[in-house]
């Protein structure tokens, strides 16, 4: 626990893709009742990446916004960890690219994270151990993805794109992390092989055992180890596969629907998968004041949950958060394409 | 691009992930992709060039929407080509992206961004660069 | 320097030539050539061939040495030089031949020009014709060899009003011209509405602003002016060569809707003949794509700079206009086997100013300017070549 030495976020970015298709555009492709999909599930909508557009594009441009909010020289970046399910390549990382294209080669520790759609956050702890340890200056941690899902299949109404930065350090710290731990499992609720283009996953399985399991366990544990209840708390931000978990979820935690709805963007862009609770977070820092309390608790298949507290600083507010984009912005700035479009950029026709 | 040779485009990636130029020291005239020596200066500005990063600002000079793209551009043709004419003197060829094809303007002002410019078909390598999107 | 003169030219026909190779082609084309001139292959002192991209097009390099042996010159081991500059191959090995005779090097040199198309598809074809722009920064981002035509016209339309009809007037014509030339790969002529409504391949250019994928080949033989009445009593003189380079990429160079290197070039030409460009007679220039006939029009003088959409609408280049331009069906109509054009180019001056042109005859033709251009504009050739008084 880092009581006299602060370690936390220094500064944040994110980045959304622009185009947009509707549940109701996919529903009517696939045959189904639109308005069941989009009360059953609670998504209206999700991003698209554009064919130019990936997981190291997307990375970059977080990873530029959260440079663009702060003073910080991209040498003194010592380490970038990215976390995805979709990374460009399977073997060759998405951080070099990332480093590259922000100026913090060649002193750098580099590596890519993948646990579905906790790698990001997994990535947060790392970095603030090195912090910690003084192996690093400042370390980046970004989730971000741009999943596929098999056409006609329940997720294609969330897999969508997105991704956000966090700079980790212990100097003109934002939001100090005070704690942070994992609950870890080796639950197969949902899986992509070596090799295949989309996910399988159990189904029902998915809930209980996987998702509401872990999170609710994690949550509890940090909650016990800090002290805390849930109406400490500002906000609550949960893993968002849909639109009723983490609402569901923050009840059965003693959390409010009030808490989670800053967080919650899977209705606007769907499931951005290791983008989804660090683009939470990045929306509840958007508007967030000195003082405020955090929890965000994430979760990725396999199954394992990170859970942070977070306090945020006064030096918030001395930060411009304008400088970048601000989530809600990202999410207004869109195109809706329609399937056969989507199709083409999601790569779904195309056979060798 | 069926053979493409992975090291001559890995020794661009400053250019294109940072628009990385330089400028002569004697004439102060800017370079992209950068230059050994200033054409005009030439033996005089030889050591003398200052590498620059240019800021990605410009405005659009000319441009065409490529119906007929090569095919590692088919999927998204029809796609916007233009010349454009950076802040700090240089012109530079890229596609513009996040705008419709009937809104691109010559005159338009633009700013770089980053994005995935093209691929070496399924297996081979993949290259990132800059496009070009409409500021207000 | 000497003066040198052209006493004799051979072409293939011009098309979509499947049963024909690039060793044929250019035999036929050379042989062609070599009767109408009347010399025998013994007083031949060199050999001097363009072509574009044989390497890519048919796997083939050392084409300089393939074309003597297909000539069947080997044995004699003379000298075969092979010349490239792009689209502007052609036109350059005419130019290196010349220079070789005026030096007093060589007596009498064939020059040819070939190109096979065909034996790749369509899509390869295009990638290697890109290859004359700038890889690294034009075509590697997605610009293509008809993309970096289309920002010219947009320009041009930007600053001097130039319009899409204006463009498309210049393909009627020369499929109007082309109409009329055996060697032509079309041969009929085209409605303006046709090309108007062709499939865009980049805007504002259509389908019809384009010119084709052609294989084909041209001959002509070079000889020293003081040799000339031993062969033939109608030598056409070579009486200005110009050649001038400008930036690879297209955003490299200062203007965007002048080829400053068709500029340089012709002056020079124009120098060196000793005239203006209102004297010349017949031209063909380098029309890769509507947009260049109008901006070749405008860069070799004939029009104010920005009046070359006028000139076409006002039918100054018309076979009976005040210059006519591209009597051939230029690169549009008659085709563009790139190594071949800036040849077939000076063959079609050569027929003029022999009177030899058929149909397509512009009366009393006296002077001849062929300009044939690189890629998209960082190199051009320019020749002026004068019928002798009988």
């Amino acid at each position: 626990m880092a009581k006299n030495n602060v370690i936390g976020i220094v500064s944040y970015g994110a980045h959304v893709p622009r185009y947009r298709i509707k549940s109701s555009d996919i529903a009517r492709a696939w045959g189904k009742d639109p308005d069941t999909i989009i009360n059953g599930l609670g998504i209206n909508e999700k991003s698209v990446p554009s064919i130019d557009q990936d997981v190291a594009t997307i990375s970059v441009e977080a990873a530029r916004a959260a440079l663009a909010r702060c003073d910080i020289d991209p040498q003194d970046i010592d380490a970038i960890y990215v976390g995805s399910e979709s990374h460009p390549y399977a073997v060759k990382p998405t951080g070099t690219i990332v480093g590259e294209a922000i100026g913090a080669t060649p002193d750098l520790k580099v590596a890519d994270y993948e646990f579905a759609c906790k790698a990001g956050t997994a990535a947060i702890q790392s970095c603030m151990a090195l912090v910690k340890a003084d192996m690093a200056k400042y370390g980046m941690a970004i989730g971000s993805d741009t999943s596929q899902a098999a056409p006609g299949d329940a997720l294609e109404y969330a897999a969508s794109a997105g991704g956000a930065a966090f700079i980790i350090g212990n100097k003109n710290v934002i939001a100090s992390i005070n704690y942070t731990c994992s609950f870890t499992t080796d639950t197969p609720d949902f899986w992509r092989r070596e090799g295949r283009k989309y996910p399988s996953h159990g189904g029902r399985f998915t809930g209980e055992p996987a998702y509401f399991k872990h999170i609710v366990s994690c949550t509890k544990n940090l909650m016990n180890h800090v002290g805390t209840k849930p109406e400490d708390y500002n906000y609550a931000i949960f893993h968002q596969p849909n639109g009723k978990f983490p609402v569901r979820v923050a009840k059965m935690l003693g959390f409010s629907p009030e808490q989670v709805k800053q967080g919650l963007l899977c209705p606007f862009i769907g499931n951005t998968y290791s983008g989804a609770s660090m683009l939470g977070l990045a929306s509840v820092l958007d508007i967030a004041k000195p003082g405020d309390r955090i929890m965000v608790t994430s979760y990725g298949s396999g199954a394992g949950s990170d859970s942070f507290d977070i306090t945020v600083t006064e030096k918030i507010d001395k930060m411009n958060r304008e400088k970048a984009p601000l989530v809600s912005q990202l999410i207004q700035d869109k195109e809706y394409i329609d399937y056969a479009t989507y199709a083409k950029f999601r790569d779904l026709l195309y056979w060798e | 691009m069926t053979d493409a040779a992975v090291p001559r485009f890995w020794r661009e990636i400053p250019q294109r992930y940072n628009l990385i130029a330089n400028q002569c020291g004697v004439c102060k005239k800017v370079y992209f992709p950068p230059r050994e020596s200033c054409p005009y200066c030439r033996r005089k500005s030889m050591d003398k060039m200052k590498t620059i990063k240019l800021s990605g600002k410009g405005e659009v000079v000319t441009y065409t929407i490529i119906y007929d793209a090569p095919e590692q551009f088919e999927g998204q043709s029809p796609y916007p080509i233009a010349i454009i004419k950076l802040d700090e003197g240089p012109k530079i060829t890229a596609q513009i992206v996040d705008c419709d094809n009937k809104d691109v303007k010559i005159g338009m002002k633009v700013q770089s961004t980053f994005r995935k410019i093209q691929e070496d078909g399924s297996v081979g390598a993949i290259y990132y660069g800059y496009k070009f999107k409409s500021v207000k | 320097m000497r003066e040198v003169a052209v006493i004799g030219v051979g072409l293939t026909e011009f098309g979509e030539l499947w049963d024909k190779s690039f060793r044929q082609l250019i035999a036929e084309a050379g042989s062609k050539a070599i009767f109408d001139s009347g010399i025998g292959a013994r007083e031949i002192d060199a050999l001097y061939v363009g072509s574009m991209s044989a390497g890519r097009f048919i796997g083939q390099e050392h084409v300089g040495a393939l074309v003597a042996d297909q000539a069947g010159f080997s044995h004699m081991h003379i000298p075969a030089i092979r010349v490239e500059s792009a689209c502007a191959s052609g036109g350059l090995a005419f130019r290196q031949g010349y220079l070789s005779v005026a030096s007093g090097i060589n007596d009498i040199v064939v020059v040819g020009g070939i190109e096979k198309m065909t034996d790749v598809t369509g899509n390869a074809a295009s990638d290697i014709l890109a290859t004359s722009m700038d890889q690294e920064w034009e075509t590697f981002f997605g610009a293509t060899y008809a993309g970096i035509y289309a920002m010219i016209a947009n320009r041009h339309m930007h600053e001097y009003g130039t319009t899409r009809e204006q463009l498309a007037q210049v393909a009627v014509k020369n499929h109007a011209n082309g109409a009329l030339n055996p060697y032509a790969q079309f041969k009929r002529p085209i409605e303006l509405k046709s090309v108007l409504n062709a499939p865009m391949v980049a805007s504002p250019l259509g389908m019809f602003d384009c010119s084709p994928l052609s294989d084909g080949a041209a001959a002509v033989v070079l000889c020293s002016m003081d040799k000339v009445k031993k062969y033939t009593d109608k030598p056409v003189k070579i009486i200005g060569s110009g050649q001038a380079s400008d930036m690879l990429p297209l955003h490299g160079r200062d203007s965007l809707c002048t080829f400053e290197a068709t500029v340089y070039a012709a002056k020079a030409a124009y120098k060196q003949a000793g005239i203006q460009p209102k004297d010349v007679d017949v031209a063909e220039v380098h029309d890769c794509f509507t947009i260049a006939e109008i901006l070749a029009v405008e860069d070799l003088g004939f029009v104010k700079k920005g009046d070359g959409g006028k000139a076409i609408e006002n039918k100054i280049t018309t076979l009976d206009g005040q210059i006519p331009v591209n009597t051939s069906g230029g690169l549009k109509a008659k085709g563009h086997p790139v190594g071949a054009t800036g040849v077939a180019q000076i063959a079609e001056i050569v027929f003029q100013l022999r009177n030899g042109a058929d149909k397509r005859q512009v009366k009393d033709a006296r002077i001849g300017l062929a300009h044939n251009i690189g890629g998209g504009g960082a190199s051009c050739v320019v020749h002026i070549l004068e019928a002798m008084k009988k």
